[in-house]
């Protein structure tokens, strides 16, 4: 109790689902998140950004996958039993799936706990990601919705 | 009084009665003697009077009475119908569309007064009685010629109602029957009193106080005969007045109190009537003014048993109002639906064709597991699913009368502005469409009206030079193709230069000097459906800015349709637009590409082949096959999705022949998996999707498949 009432003296919670994507702990604000779903069979959707592994059958709906993986420029990785699909809806009656690699936990991290890294050591801006916070002794890279749907 | 629940009805009504006033305008112009028409537009101008006094809307009710004092004059034959009056009454219609427009943004009529148009009303209400002022033949407009025999019965008709008689009652054709009653009252030492109850025009809810006076008689005696109906009265179909027959055995200084009571009520004109004497009982003011006709009505009700003669004088009027009545309850038999409910209706029939393709699909994984009566009721269900989905399907279908029907009017308009003669002849107007496609469909035909009016046709002038019928023809015919719905638009003009569309394409950049010249006339032709392209030498506020036939193409090819336009120099051009039935559900053939399933609408496929491979010939480096005669080119679909090719090829080629318009193509896949009918989902909004799909639908096995657009292949 003593804890929250701090925590929300020195800022707003927020919580994130963290998930791993190579070997870095990416987190997507709670507040997107419509789902997440077991690896299922995806259908290849030809001549589209390489980053989009196909589309998904959810409940009748059909939802496009973007490989996290490559649009991060990570390393590519085997799909395992770990592999998840988390649902996100960007916007009202818009929906699209992120391929992770395993879903951790959910955190709840407050504004001063983030760290506004968006132009990393090479001063270069990333546009997926809105800042860092740090959980634990984990980092976690917060990703930008608004930018990962942007191109 | 909160009115915004009738806010809604009274916008689809007063749409309804403003498209009926065009329609029968338009038709009074070219035949100005036609009862018929002056009479439903009167009725029209007059519901909508009602309907916009009944809201509130006083701006628009101004203007809709001073319309409806025209409309009177010329049914009273007073004022003859003459270009000048309908090019007022169109006006007028603009304005009140103008009004309808600002009511459904803002439930308010805006301050617009119109006082122009009224002035020019009340003008031309002035000028009655003037002879038309004869035009010009090349207006192209018949003109108001009354013949002596209209303008008396116009005039013997509606005579009374024009000379501010406020005893309307008497007018009122009684049946036979209601004679009798009224008699057997009288004989029985009741009195029948005839009255006409004036209601304040301010009055919001006449219907209200017209129920209350029916209310109050009902209390004394009862009522014989209403005029308007008691139905029409209900549902405010009448001005501010009505007349009444009350038989009472109360005095008639009593009567006319209980009526005179109620709220709002700003006169009752009332009189004994002696039910012997029921039509020709003509009040003293007027009795000079009837004399002509009076002998004649006398003649035939001199004697009381021949009572029926009277209404036989009413017959006319008396069998409309029956003809009117007859329809209807057809009109009534429809329901209002929120077309929300509608899509919902629709999206839970697609998913019910998804669960029952899940189905066959598990029955067929299990043959010869389960036993006859399983397999007979999934057919059942196939059945009904489908029967299903062709009712919904009809419900959501709307003729194409509802965008078509104002362009009788945009033609004439244009017509009237580029001075050129050109009648708009329409067939079809009763196909039916999908409501999504009808709700896009208006715009790219306007546009392609427009350009048959402004670049297909010639001046005047020049059809007469080059012997063509003076008048210019437009046509639009919309017919029902199989699983099509076809529209084309043509016209009788000049036709479409290749050449000069060739020079223009050059000119601008858009296609070098070589391509020009390789290039057949029909291909120079399609150049017009580039965007930014017009071949217009002059820009008119109707078209030729250029953005026009490229974006009347993205529509159509949006709604899953396509365009194509053939033409013949000096004889005209006709536009030819095909659009699918419906857009959620087709039949699709189901086709493997290796690993991967891919649809293919049913609608474009011609036939399916087995090709040998030794049979695919090389033609200008491009792969061939011969059959029946026709040279069709091959695409390997395998590589236009992106796979390796094989190392090995068959021996044989499955190939899907399609089409798409006079064009065929062959389709090379791996493997037919059927016919089935498919539900059509968008792909999602973030991941490009390559124009050869148009959707994706989902399979039995719960497995998503692309759908080919095959004209992109074309």
């Amino acid at each position: 109790m003593a804890d929250i009432l701090e925590n929300t003296a020195v800022g707003e919670l927020k919580e994130y689902i963290v998930s791993r994507v190579g070997d870095e702990q990416y987190g997507i604000d709670i507040s997107y998140v419509d789902n997440i779903v077991r690896m299922q069979n995806i259908t290849r959707v030809p001549k589209t950004q390489s980053y989009f592994i196909g589309v998904i059958n959810l409940r009748g709906e059909i939802i496009p996958v973007m490989d996290l993986r490559k649009k991060l420029e990570l390393d590519e990785n085997e799909l395992t039993s770990a592999t998840r699909i988390i649902i996100i809806k960007p916007e009202q009656s818009a929906l699209l799936g992120l391929l992770v690699d395993e879903v951790r936990e959910v955190v709840s991290l407050s504004v001063d706990e983030i760290e506004d890294v968006q132009h990393d050591s090479n001063g270069e801006y990333n546009m997926y990601v809105t800042g860092v916070g740090k959980y634990k002794d984990t980092l976690i890279s917060l990703i930008n919705v608004a930018g990962i749907i942007d191109d | 009084m909160d009115l915004s629940q009738y806010l809604e009805i009274f916008i689809d009504e007063t749409k309804e009665h403003l498209q009926t006033l065009n329609d029968q305008v338009l038709i009074m112009e070219q035949d100005p003697n036609n009862s018929d028409t002056v009479n439903e537009i009167f009725r029209a101008a007059h519901s909508l009077k009602g309907m916009a006094g009944t809201m509130g809307f006083k701006r628009m009710q101004r203007l809709t009475h001073d319309m409806e004092n025209v409309f009177s004059e010329i049914r009273n034959g007073k004022i003859s119908v003459t270009p000048d009056i309908v090019d007022i009454v169109f006006k007028c219609l603009d304005a009140l569309e103008g009004y309808l427009a600002n009511i459904q943004d803002s439930a308010d009529e805006g301050t617009e007064d119109n006082e122009e148009i009224i002035n020019l009303l009340n003008a031309a209400l002035d000028g009655s009685g003037s002879t038309a002022p004869s035009l010009p033949e090349d207006e192209g407009i018949v003109i108001a010629k009354e013949t002596p025999a209209a303008s008396e019965e116009s005039a013997n008709s509606s005579a009374p109602a024009a000379n501010g008689d406020k005893a309307k009652f008497h007018e009122i054709g009684l049946a036979d029957f209601e004679v009798k009653a009224m008699k057997d009252a009288v004989a029985n030492g009741m009195h029948v009193y005839g009255a006409t109850v004036y209601i304040q025009e301010t009055c919001i809810l006449k219907a209200a106080r017209a129920f209350l006076v029916f209310k109050g008689i009902e209390s004394i005696g009862e009522v014989a005969k209403s005029e308007p109906s008691v139905q029409d009265i209900e549902d405010e179909r009448f001005d501010f007045d009505f007349s009444v027959f009350v038989i009472s055995e109360k005095e008639i200084a009593e009567v006319e109190k209980v009526m005179a009571n109620v709220s709002e009520i700003q006169e009752v004109v009332i009189e004994e009537i002696d039910p012997d004497k029921a039509k020709i009982a003509q009040p003293d003011a007027k009795a000079d003014e009837s004399e002509a006709e009076e002998p004649e009505v006398k003649a035939e009700t001199a004697e009381p048993e021949h009572a029926a003669a009277a209404p036989a004088a009413k017959k006319e009027p008396a069998e409309k109002k029956h003809a009117d009545a007859k329809k209807k309850p057809v009109v009534n038999r429809s329901v209002r639906v929120d077309i929300e409910k509608l899509d919902d209706l629709m999206n839970l029939v697609s998913e019910l064709i998804i669960a029952k393709n899940g189905l066959v699909s598990v029955s067929a994984n299990e043959a010869g597991n389960h036993n006859q009566q399983f397999n007979e009721q999934i057919e059942y269900l196939e059945r009904i699913t489908t029967n299903l989905h062709e009712s919904v399907m009809k419900v959501r279908m709307v003729p194409i009368e509802s965008v078509v029907n104002r362009f009788p009017r945009m033609i004439r308009d244009i017509s009237k502005k580029l001075n050129k003669e050109m009648e708009l002849i329409m067939t079809g107007e009763e196909t039916e469409l999908d409501r999504t496609v009808i709700d896009e469909i208006g715009d790219p035909l306007m546009h392609m009206l427009r350009n048959a009016a402004d670049h297909g046709l010639e001046n005047t002038l020049d059809r007469i030079k080059l012997g063509k019928p003076r008048v210019g023809t437009i046509r639009l015919d919309a017919y029902q193709d199989g699983n099509n719905v076809t529209i084309e638009v043509s016209d009788d003009g000049k036709g479409v230069d290749a050449e000069k569309v060739k020079a223009s394409a050059v000119k601008k950049g858009a296609i070098t000097e070589e391509q020009a010249e390789k290039m057949s006339d029909k291909e120079a032709i399609d150049l017009l459906f580039r965007p930014a392209f017009s071949t217009a030498e002059k820009v008119s506020d109707l078209s030729g800015r250029g953005v026009g036939l490229d974006v009347v193409k993205s529509k159509i090819e949006g709604l899953g349709g396509d365009v194509e336009v053939s033409t013949v120099l000096g004889e005209g051009t006709t536009f030819t637009v095909r659009l699918p039935l419906t857009l959620a559900i087709i039949q699709a053939l189901m086709v493997d590409i290796r690993e991967e399933k891919y649809a293919i609408p049913l609608s474009s496929i011609v036939t399916v082949e087995d090709i040998p491979s030794s049979e695919v010939k090389l033609v200008q480096n491009k792969e061939v096959i011969n059959l029946r005669g026709n040279v069709i080119p091959l695409v390997r679909l395998s590589e236009e999705l992106d796979f390796e090719p094989l190392e090995e090829e068959p021996e044989s080629l499955v190939v899907v022949i399609v089409k798409k318009g006079d064009k065929q193509a062959g389709l090379v896949i791996d493997n037919l998996i059927g016919q089935q009918e498919i539900v059509i989902k968008p792909l999602g909004k973030y991941i490009y999707i390559h124009k050869m799909f148009s959707g994706a639908t989902i399979l039995g096995d719960g497995e998503v498949a692309l759908i080919l657009d095959t004209n992109t292949l074309l």
